[in-house]
């Protein structure tokens, strides 16, 4: 499944990143603390977070994520919007909430348990 | 207007091992006076993130708590190096905060804002290299 | 669902709060930011978070959080264990990541819910 498709079956709103929609998604992450994200999230991975200032883009891109899922209706910072347009990182934003769109996300990507 | 409770909570600068303790325990008082529970929550969130900005910045602080039968008040005073821009740093969002205040899950730019939130009446005042000072009112209905 | 049910959904080692495995939860809120969890959570909502320090624990005795789910395989220290005796507030940890974690209870009917600070209006978001 592509970013496109997530974006359009969970309803989320892209803020930067177009270009980018036809990455594969493999899975999910979800977590607020950069270190952590760090070291335990893998390449491909909707990285699902509420951090929205410029340090998420860098991570991002280390970590080869399918892009950057902000929630609960936050926006990116303008430095960070900036940073990820530059460097080609999808940001895309819902309204709700970790767990509700990482439920979502999850059952998308693994069907009903 | 008799007050029911009043105490004085002091807080250290720099002691993140006990951050939130204040708060409990002002949660705990506010509870044995039958305090309504929504009421108690926004006490205890605007204690919580006062108390947390005192450890983060400041040197020492107090959380004072005066409880009449309609309100609750807490007047909060730090000794630290205050605010120089309190429109800044009451923006959501924006955050002073070190690495170990991030790692410890805060520094997310929420907390003035927060306490206004849980306040009715909301004030700040701040000195740049002596210290800050919250007022914090919740109207307790039906008191 | 109960704690117990929540605890065999997410393979949880029980840590503290063996006596309240009965209680009924019904909506959760996921997150590593304590101010998000000051302002957002709801009372008697499960807390999912990778954080382990004390400051969860007094975070979550001070909004009545029905229990904290501990998720990446994290072991809190002990005096994260000892508070949350202390305060009496259950406690769990799942090997699961937060994403993993939140899904499979996501799927068995668990709901996101906020309740924002300063107001009283719940949503299921």
């Amino acid at each position: 499944m592509n970013l496109a498709s997530v974006v359009e079956k969970l309803n989320l709103r892209v803020a930067c990143g177009q270009g980018g929609l036809e990455r594969p998604v493999r899975g999910g992450y979800a977590g607020d603390l950069l270190s952590d994200v760090l070291a335990n999230s893998s390449e491909g991975d909707l990285w699902i977070t509420r951090q929205n200032h410029q340090n998420i883009v860098a991570v991002s891109s280390l970590k080869d994520h399918a892009g950057i899922l902000l929630v609960q209706g936050k926006e990116p910072e303008a430095d960070t919007l900036e940073k990820a347009v530059k460097e080609g990182i999808p940001i895309l934003v819902t309204e709700l909430t970790t767990f509700e769109i990482a439920g979502r996300l999850h059952r998308l990507l693994h069907g009903p348990s | 207007m008799s007050l029911i409770c009043e105490a004085s909570f002091p807080v250290r600068g720099g002691d993140f091992k006990d951050a939130g303790k204040v708060a409990v325990q002002i949660k705990a008082t506010l509870k044995k006076l039958g305090i309504d529970p929504e009421i108690l929550r926004r006490a205890a969130i605007a204690a919580y993130e006062s108390e947390v900005n005192i450890i983060s910045y400041a040197r020492l602080g107090k959380i004072h708590l005066q409880v009449d039968p309609d309100r609750i008040l807490m007047n909060v005073e730090d000794e630290g190096p205050g605010i120089e821009d309190i429109e800044l740093a009451m923006r959501p969002g924006y955050s002073t905060a070190s690495d170990l205040i991030r790692e410890l899950g805060f520094g997310a730019g929420m907390g003035l804002v927060n306490i206004k939130h849980c306040a009715d009446e909301f004030e700040i005042t701040s000195m740049v290299d002596q210290g800050t000072k919250l007022r914090i009112l919740i109207h307790v209905p039906d008191g | 669902m109960t704690l117990f049910e929540v605890m065999d959904i997410l393979n949880a080692r029980l840590l503290v709060g063996r006596k309240l495995l009965n209680t009924e939860v019904k909506t959760a809120f996921s997150a590593d930011l304590l101010s998000d969890v000051l302002a957002y959570a709801r009372p008697g909502s499960v807390l999912l978070t990778g954080l382990t320090n004390p400051q969860v624990v007094r975070t979550a005795s001070v909004l009545d959080i029905a229990a904290i789910i501990l998720v990446r395989g994290k072991i809190p220290p002990a005096e994260t264990l000892r508070l949350a005796e202390e305060l009496g507030v259950p406690m769990m940890a799942t090997h699961y990541i937060l994403f993993e974690s939140s899904g499979r209870l996501y799927s068995r009917g668990m709901v996101g819910c906020i309740q924002k600070v300063g107001n009283d209006e719940i949503m299921a978001l």
